[in-house]
């Protein structure tokens, strides 16, 4: 048993239970929500959050993953793992097989597959009629995401429309949709960076080891260290080096870098985000730097 | 002010908080400004907004520009959402609501307002206490803000005159003292140089009051400071059925967040709107248990007796029932571009409870800028009316200034869906 002796809820204490107020909003209005789970930091904040929301009893939704095939081992094994631990259904949709029908289609067989999982997520929630996906997006990763909703309103093409959102007013959220239409709900949109460390160093969440220091082949591209790997091989002139790096966000290969690091615990990581000083979309996403305005786009055809 | 060298040892919580004003009196300006010297904004984005200053041909740097969000706005060069910002000092988190300016402010302010516990409320010191001063300070009242800081902003414009600031000071509290704030602050500063925002600078010295964040920094964090009652409406049951265990078998959890008040375990507790009576025998968060719960907290409740509840109920102490209400007189904000249509049926959303609700009478429409009420018979997008709704099935309210969670509603169309109103119980 604990006890509580403030009147007001600490910083992260608030989080968790708007979280849950919003997760538990989700599952109470729609009737075939999925909580998406890539194995990265945020959306294993989002499976505690569930369970804090849920327990004892089953999540009311299933997981699922939109995977390009270009993610690493890593961090696939401990999505599996994860998924398996708590006893809940993990379905997985792929990239490679939107490019075998056909809807995928990659403009250069090297093209980023990153910006393609819209097409196979919308068609994921078509195949099992989800009127609700359920993510980790906070809106301090980008000023795209700033002015989303909680409840984040898509169309029959899983177009978001900026300049047309629900307003959205004290804790009363508006997840309704027909047919066809579904909602992006974000559970932790007021999150940063620093919060969800915070939170994981609190909860002693267990993270995929690539995010904390370890020795790894890098080529220096544009101000970014670039993995070497199956996927993204060094071409000729690069200059492969040995670097200690983490990650601080991890998605498809070809588009997220690590940054040098000696951090190998969270409490190291913890003081390091504390004191950066570069945004964490900015020194680890060769695809939001195409222009000022990508993200922006990308949300609008579909994307996360 | 070193933002966040050291990690934070105290908490003190998280303030949500709305800035008012227009483009033109420094908004963003002093939000960019709170962002920077509080070491929230790092370097590739000062990098981004350098560059983006550069090519406007400006010669110093743009703090306004860290606020501008989407690509339609950068082009026409004005907010048009309300964008939420985040900053930490290490000793306390900070929300801010940024509401833009135009025509469609009041819609988007009072939205902004719902969540914010504090408002800035800027005033140019060149022109002093305007209309939209006034609107400003009218709806922040209106949604029960308690808090509210009169910043008059461009003190460098006016050579840093106490007179001046003095001068709007008496001419605000002239009209401010009618809206019933109980806290109204004022506080001299330009955002542009950062006098008095986190620096004192050194050209305001004849004021001795607090600068913005140590205002922001010590105001009460919560609503209220006043024991509210206890209200916990019912989000989600849980019934884990879960054959391999069986203890669970006769699981019942009622899992909500508590609105307001808070409840221990042993408290008698009324169920709504059944009626029914039982006791909390235990609280908890994930299946762990504690002994009572706060306000705010996501917990699940379980009662002493197997008692039918389902979302949409609300669970109260047995001794602080608030009302059944099939009628209510509410002030409402028509949120939506498709005016109201009075002759149709909307659906209510109130807590976890939805409802149908039709227009029973609008009383009044009541004009933002002077206060005057104005007839009408239907409403369009922004205006704000008394007005009286039928119910078809009774909601369980208190009024909005009692408690901003069971005095408060949302209006939705199901044809489209949209949230379409937003109003507040008398």
């Amino acid at each position: 048993m604990s006890t509580l002796t403030r009147q007001t809820l600490t910083h992260l204490d608030w989080l968790e239970a708007e979280a849950i107020h919003i997760l538990r909003e989700v599952a109470g209005q729609c009737s075939n929500p999925v909580l998406l789970f890539s194995g990265g930091k945020d959306s294993i904040c989002m499976l505690r959050l569930a369970e804090k929301a849920f327990r004892p009893g089953r999540f009311p939704f299933p997981l699922m993953h939109i995977d390009t095939g270009h993610n690493y081992k890593e961090v696939t094994d401990f999505r599996d793992k994860r998924a398996a631990e708590l006893g809940e259904r993990l379905i997985v949709r792929s990239v490679e097989d939107s490019m075998a029908r056909g809807t995928v289609v990659l403009k250069t067989p090297d093209e980023s597959r990153n910006k393609h999982q819209s097409v196979t997520l919308l068609e994921a929630i078509e195949e099992f009629g989800f009127n609700a996906c359920i993510g980790g997006a906070r809106r301090d990763e980008e000023k795209a995401r700033a002015k989303e909703r909680i409840m984040s309103f898509r169309d029959e093409f899983g177009q978001w429309d900026p300049k047309n959102q629900r307003p959205e007013l004290w804790n009363l959220f508006n997840a309704r949709s027909h047919k066809g239409e579904n909602i992006r709900a974000f559970p932790i949109s007021n999150w940063t960076e620093l919060d969800v460390w915070q939170y994981i160093e609190r909860e002693q969440l267990e993270l995929p080891s690539i995010y904390f220091a370890h020795v790894r082949p890098v080529v220096r591209k544009n101000g970014l260290l670039q993995p070497v790997t199956d996927v993204t091989p060094a071409k000729p002139g690069d200059v492969v080096e040995n670097v200690q790096v983490r990650f601080r966000t991890v998605g498809d290969i070809t588009c997220t870098a690590p940054v040098e690091s000696d951090a190998d615990t969270v409490a190291k990581i913890l003081l390091e985000t504390a004191t950066t000083t570069i945004t964490e979309r900015g020194a680890t996403r060769m695809d939001d730097q195409t222009s000022d305005a990508s993200m922006e786009q990308r949300k609008k055809e579909g994307y996360f | 002010m070193s933002a966040l060298e050291n990690l934070p040892d105290t908490d003190h919580g998280l303030l949500r908080f709305l800035t008012c004003g227009s483009v033109d009196d420094g908004k963003s300006t002093l939000i960019g400004r709170l962002l920077f010297d509080t070491k929230t904004i790092l370097a590739d984005t000062l990098h981004a907004i350098e560059k983006t200053s550069a090519k406007r041909g400006m010669t110093a740097v743009d703090l306004s520009l860290l606020t501008d969000g989407l690509q339609a706005e950068r082009e026409q060069g004005i907010t048009i959402d309300v964008a939420y910002r985040y900053f930490s000092t290490g000793t306390r988190k900070y929300i801010i609501a940024d509401a833009p300016g135009h025509e469609q402010y009041t819609r988007n302010m009072v939205t902004a307002a719902s969540t914010a516990n504090l408002a800035i409320i800027l005033v140019d010191a060149r022109k002093g206490v305007l209309t939209q001063t006034r609107r400003h300070s009218y709806l922040a009242s209106l949604v029960g803000i308690p808090h509210l800081v009169v910043a008059v902003n461009k003190m460098d414009l006016v050579d840093y005159d106490e007179a001046v600031f003095e001068r709007i000071k008496a001419d605000y509290l002239a009209f401010g003292a009618k809206l019933g704030i109980k806290d109204v602050r004022f506080i001299p500063l330009s955002a542009l140089n950062g006098d008095m925002i986190v620096d004192r600078g050194e050209r305001l010295s004849w004021y001795d009051g607090p600068t913005l964040l140590e205002i922001l920094e010590t105001v009460p964090a919560a609503h209220t400071e006043q024991a509210e009652n206890f209200r916990f409406p019912v989000q989600f049951v849980c019934r884990p059925h879960d054959s391999a265990n069986p203890e669970l078998h006769d699981y019942r959890g009622f899992m909500g967040r508590v609105e307001s008040g808070e409840i221990a375990i042993g408290d008698a507790v009324t169920v709504l709107p059944s009626g029914r009576i039982s006791s909390v025998r235990d609280i908890q968060i994930g299946g762990v248990s504690q002994l009572r719960a706060i306000h705010e907290q996501s917990v699940t409740l379980l009662l002493a007796d197997e008692i039918d509840i389902s979302r949409g109920d609300m669970i109260v102490k047995s001794a602080e029932q608030p009302q059944a209400l099939k009628e209510i007189d509410a002030t409402m904000c028509w949120l939506s571009e498709t005016p109201m249509s009075p002759a149709r049926t909307y659906l209510l959303r109130h807590t976890t409870r939805e409802v149908k609700a039709k227009i029973a009478k609008i009383d009044y429409r009541l004009d933002v800028n002077t206060l005057e009420h104005e007839p009408v018979t239907t409403l369009a997008m922004n205006d704000i009316a008394n007005l009286t709704l039928k119910l078809a099935q009774p909601v369980f309210a208190d009024p909005y200034t009692d408690n901003r969670a069971t005095g408060a509603f949302i209006v939705i169309d199901e044809s489209t869906n949209n949230t379409v109103g937003a109003g507040m119980i008398r």
